[in-house]
């Protein structure tokens, strides 16, 4: 008998716990100070880019705090973000939007790092109809849900290689060639972000009538794909895609370098937070590397300047980088969306915030942020850069570009 | 899948790529694979940390190769390392499992991985990382099949190691211990053999050994924090096909298990791969069972 | 009969307590949800687990099975399946309330015949493996079900599916799926208490302690093993059904088929508790469940060492469990017998109960 009593008064105990827990942070965020919350991938597969992400994040609340914060009215507060660590899955990740919302009373989120984690938030932020800024989820699904409080600052997924598709398709009409004879091959990991680069690369190629030769799915946990590539070899493509976030990325660089694969257009998701470069030196030449974002990029905003001299203040800032990962710059953009949407809105309100970030066109380091009715910002544009003689070059689009295509790719393993 | 299979065939040579490639990473399979048929058929324990001591050689190794080591020095000392870390392990946690029932090393290794991984993960990143051996690629058929040089290396390397580990076994002193502890401890403690000591003995060398695939794996393939799991589960594979203390059947299942992950990822696709492994895992142990159960009928 | 009284004020005041807790404490309606999804975890694996040496590593599966089946009811009665989980993410899908409730109780229910449906032919394979090799078996099977799903685009493959949403405020979501997970629970706990007062609980105990003494005796010791592993797949089928609607998203490897993480949590939590006890499975998920929150609150970054360092010091120096170490330290407390009458009762209470539950 007495040790069933045991458990009402865990129970109990239990609860106060938590709510103590929790009771913490209302309590912090003083009446001159706005509290952002979000939940990101502190540990876990995700954790480099939740890192870069919280660095991009902090990075932008210190400039702003440090240029008067924000002014809402007469009064200016500072801003401060409340983070919880999603672990890098999306079982997490309901839970904990959940905790920084009723618990924590938060009413104005950042979102978490990858499309995974925000598929999962989506529903929840609608649902109590709390307005959330997000900088690391390109899924497009995201935004055909008609969700009415997620507003997304990067280009969607499948700009990620459609730009490649075409770039083959332009190389081979320029050599006489038809852009439908030429054979796509694509390794994807199988997760919702690079199935949704998939989902993008198989609809250009339809358009072009081009052939996908090899359409593997690398499961997340392996780290040899031999085999597929051993394929490509054999298939002779013209394309090979490859998407997998950073791990993705090493993993195929590394058995691309052994078994000499050569590819004329060869694309790889995530290149610079998975240091190419620096790891795979030459054997890296000519690869394309699709980007959110480049420091080179004629971009000015009116807080961090140029694109240039945001990349020189986060190199300053954190040690160790030799490149800007765009996983940073976007998430300091966020921060800066918020800071302009605080002060056109005048208010707090989750809705006046909302239809004010719906209103919203700025123009910053970052690139232009103008939402659409689905919350997306399709007025930035991806960018292609490809690796010569060991820097990152733009090479599409024309617009933006400070390089020729190297076309096909030349290395010598 | 049936394009791939014509494709096989309509260009042999492909098999050789595969065949090759399933070898050599079926080699450093049968090392991590052996260190567990070791630890299971002396100790009757059952390491679901094995990956994961792999893991952890290949990071000590990346580590010291960072520190301007040549990768090929770090091989032995890394060994050394793991064999003091394992024989440490078994003092804190290890001995006081191994007498226990079947399920409890089970689990109290699967805890152990679980530190292990998350341990590594704060102190080197969940970054993929790799050993740059600075070797290049021979191709042969005209480029159609390439071996990495550093493959072949390590291949030789893994076959002087199982042979040196042989001759431990059958000549030394220690060795014998081994052996007759795991034929019957009690007989063996009889005998005078410190049984505690051929246990420590035997998970550190375990440790050891994981801790020298796992330098071969960084030079070969990438090394992450929890790519543990998968190593643990094909060294299960490897040791419950072959049986323990049966040092051919270990390496013949090994490089038979890695020739057959290369098959079915080239017709079935990457992301059937893994399910491949584990499948067989599955289908082993129930044709294992189906084997007993006859015996059991003519017994009866 | 003595004990009756007091006892089912006890009960009682768990109910009114668990009813009452998200009203009290809203906020943490998702977070104590969590823990009524862990007992009922725990509850399930201690059956085979505790109650008759069968351990499996493997019980995720039937979780995940529920989950997938759950769905593709949900969403197959009013859509095509595989358009609603094409990648391309094209469809915009809308349940009416009617609709949104008669998918999800016929999607429940399809999850607790399909899931016992895989446990019986499953069963019929893998419950000949003993010892180890039935643990390594059962994580074999998870593992590879997890893998398949992955690569099966009609269930929307590792890019997962975001489930039907609640046509309702917020706050009577989180409510109504609380007060499911409860229910299931207490369900799942009822019937258990009624079980094990029956010659299952024998026969499962005496399988544990010799299966071959055991069939000797002339048991039929496949039929009890099937009957527990079904019993087992009934209840993870449900729960994982509800599970997902939950979370309202799942994907194959971290919410359907978390082996390496709820696969091994329901052990731990055995095991803190005391297996192979009614009760111990409920105080260990409970303590688990308290110390996972807290340590992620706290020790950021250091939460999973933590929990690995309590799985290796539980497993190592306190295999018995609290609820087992009780019964060492005062076993007068347990020497009372629950007798025939309120026992009868407890399987009624049980039977109605998990009508309820369906």
């Amino acid at each position: 008998m007495r040790m069933s009593m045991r458990y009402p008064v865990a129970m109990g105990i239990a609860a106060i716990g938590l709510s103590a827990a929790g009771a913490i942070s209302p309590a912090a965020a003083a009446d001159d100070t706005i509290t952002l919350g979000s939940a990101i991938s502190l540990t876990g597969k995700y954790a480099t880019n939740g890192l870069n992400t919280q660095r991009g994040y902090d990075l932008g609340v210190k400039r702003i705090n440090e240029a008067g914060g924000v002014k809402i009215g007469d009064k200016t507060y500072k801003i401060a973000i409340k983070y919880y660590d999603d672990e890098s899955t999306p079982l997490r990740t309901a839970e904990l939007f959940e905790r920084l919302i009723k618990q924590d009373g938060i009413k104005l989120l950042l979102g978490p790092y990858s499309s995974a984690t925000t598929k999962a938030a989506a529903p929840i932020i609608e649902k109590y109809e709390v307005p959330m800024v997000e900088a690391e989820a390109a899924s497009r699904s995201l935004f055909t849900q008609g969700y009415k409080y997620m507003f997304g600052i990067i280009s969607t997924s499948e700009q990620y290689v459609e730009s490649s598709i075409d770039l083959a398709a332009e190389m081979a009409e320029k050599n006489g060639k038809k852009p439908s004879s030429l054979k796509v091959a694509m390794v994807f990991e199988n997760d919702p972000f690079s199935l949704d680069v998939r989902a993008g690369a198989i609809e250009r190629a339809k358009k072009y009538k081009m052939q996908v030769v090899v359409d593997d799915k690398m499961p997340r946990d392996l780290n040899d794909i031999s085999a597929t590539l051993t394929k490509v070899k054999a298939l002779k493509p013209d394309v090979l895609l490859v998407s997998g976030h950073e791990k993705g990325a090493s993993t195929a660089m590394r058995q691309i370098k052994q078994l000499q694969v050569n590819v004329p257009i060869m694309t790889i998701t995530h290149c610079e937070s998975a240091k190419v470069i620096q790891n795979f030196g030459k054997v890296s030449e000519g690869v394309l590397c699709p980007t959110q974002w480049a420091e080179t990029l004629n971009y000015k905003g009116k807080y961090f300047g140029t694109a240039q001299e945001f990349a020189d203040l986060f190199k300053k800032t954190y040690e160790g980088y030799k490149e800007v990962p765009y996983q940073a710059a976007q998430a300091t953009a966020a921060v800066v969306v918020w800071k302009e949407a605080l002060e056109k809105a005048g208010s707090t309100d989750a809705t006046k915030v909302r239809d004010a970030l719906s209103k919203l066109d700025i123009m910053t380091f970052y690139g232009p942020v103008k939402f659409d009715s689905t919350g997306k910002n399709p007025v930035k544009p991806m960018v292609l850069r490809q690796i010569q003689d060991g820097e990152y070059k733009v090479v599409a689009p024309t617009k933006y570009a400070t390089a020729k295509l190297e076309f096909p790719r030349k290395v010598a393993y | 899948m049936l394009s791939s299979l014509e494709l096989l065939i309509s260009a042999p040579v492909l098999n050789v790529q595969l065949l090759l490639d399933g070898i050599f990473i079926g080699a450093v399979y049968a090392l991590a694979a052996y260190g567990l048929a070791l630890v299971w058929g002396v100790m009757n324990l059952k390491n679901l940390a094995q990956g994961d001591f792999v893991i952890m050689g290949g990071y000590l190794a990346w580590m010291l190769v960072n520190q301007g080591m040549n990768p090929f020095l770090t091989l032995p000392i890394v060994a050394i390392a793991m064999f003091a870390f394992g024989w440490a392990i078994y003092r804190i946690i290890i001995c006081r499992v191994i007498e226990r029932d079947l399920f409890t090393s089970l689990l109290a290794t699967f805890g152990l991985a679980l530190v292990m991984q998350q341990i590594l993960n704060q102190i080197y990143g969940p970054e993929v990382q790799s050993i740059n051996a600075g070797f290049d690629s021979l191709a042969i058929f005209g480029g159609m099949v390439t071996v990495a040089q550093v493959k072949l290396i390590t291949l030789c390397i893994t076959a002087v190691l199982a042979a040196s580990l042989v001759c431990f076994m059958k000549m030394s002193r220690m060795g014998q211990a081994i052996r007759a502890t795991a034929q019957d401890p009690r007989a063996a403690r009889v005998m005078g053999i410190n049984t505690d000591r051929v246990y420590a003995f035997t998970f550190a060398l375990n440790s050891a050994i994981c801790g020298a695939a796992g330098v071969l794996i960084a030079m070969i393939w990438v090394i992450q924090p929890f790519y543990g799991i998968p190593y643990s589960i094909r060294a299960f594979v490897i040791v419950t096909a072959a049986g323990l203390g049966n040092l051919p059947g270990v390496i013949l299942a090994a490089l038979g298990l890695g020739v057959a992950e290369q098959y079915a990822g080239f017709t079935l696709g990457a992301q059937l791969q893994q399910f491949t492994v584990v499948s067989l895992l599955v289908v082993v142990l129930l044709f294992k069972q189906f084997q007993r159960g006859r015996k059991r009928q003519v017994l009866q | 009969m003595t004990g009756s009284l007091p006892k089912g004020i006890l009960y009682g005041a768990i109910l009114v307590a668990g009813f009452v807790a998200p009203i009290l404490f809203p906020g943490y309606t998702f977070s104590i949800a969590g823990l009524w999804v862990m007992i009922l975890l725990a509850l399930t694996w201690d059956i085979m687990g505790g109650q008759m040496g069968y351990n499996s590593l493997g019980n995720v599966f039937f979780f995940g099975i529920g989950m997938y089946t759950c769905m593709i009811v949900q969403v197959g009665l009013f859509y095509d399946v595989a358009e609603y989980t094409a990648h391309s993410g094209a469809v915009n899908v809308h349940f009416a309330p009617g609709q949104y409730f008669t998918g999800l109780t016929l999607g429940l229910a399809a999850a607790a015949a399909v899931a016992t449906l895989f446990a019986l032919v499953f069963g019929q394979l893998i419950l000949g493996l003993r010892g180890p090799y039935f643990a390594i078996g059962t994580l074999g099977v998870a593992l590879s079900a997890g893998e398949l799903f992955g690569a099966w685009p009609f269930v929307g493959g590792g890019g997962g599916v975001a489930l039907p949403t609640y046509p309702g405020e917020p706050d009577d979501r989180a409510y109504f799926f609380y007060v499911l997970c409860m229910l299931l629970a207490v369900a799942a706990f009822a019937f258990l208490k009624w079980l094990y007062s029956t010659r299952f609980k024998l026969v499962a105990n005496a399988i544990r302690d010799d299966e071959e003494k055991a069939e000797a005796m002339g048991l039929h010791t496949k039929r009890y093993k099937n009957l527990g592993f079904a019993i087992t797949a009934f209840f993870l089928g449900i729960s994982g059904g509800l599970y997902g609607n939950m979370i309202g998203f799942i994907e194959p490897l971290e919410v359907a088929y978390p082996v390496v993480t709820f696969g091994i949590f329901m052990i731990v939590m055995c095991l803190i508790g005391g297996k192979g006890t009614l009760w111990g499975p409920v105080i260990g998920a409970t303590l688990f469940h308290v110390v996972r929150q807290l340590t992620w609150t706290y020790m950021l970054g250091w939460q999973w060492v933590a929990l690995g360092g309590l799985i290796i010091v539980s497993v190592v120096f306190f295999q018995q469990g609290i609820v087992g170490w009780m019964q060492e330290k005062w076993p007068e407390w347990f020497g009372i017998r629950v007798d025939e009458k309120s026992s009868m009762d407890d399987g009624f209470e049980a039977g109605t109960a998990k009508k309820e539950a369906a």
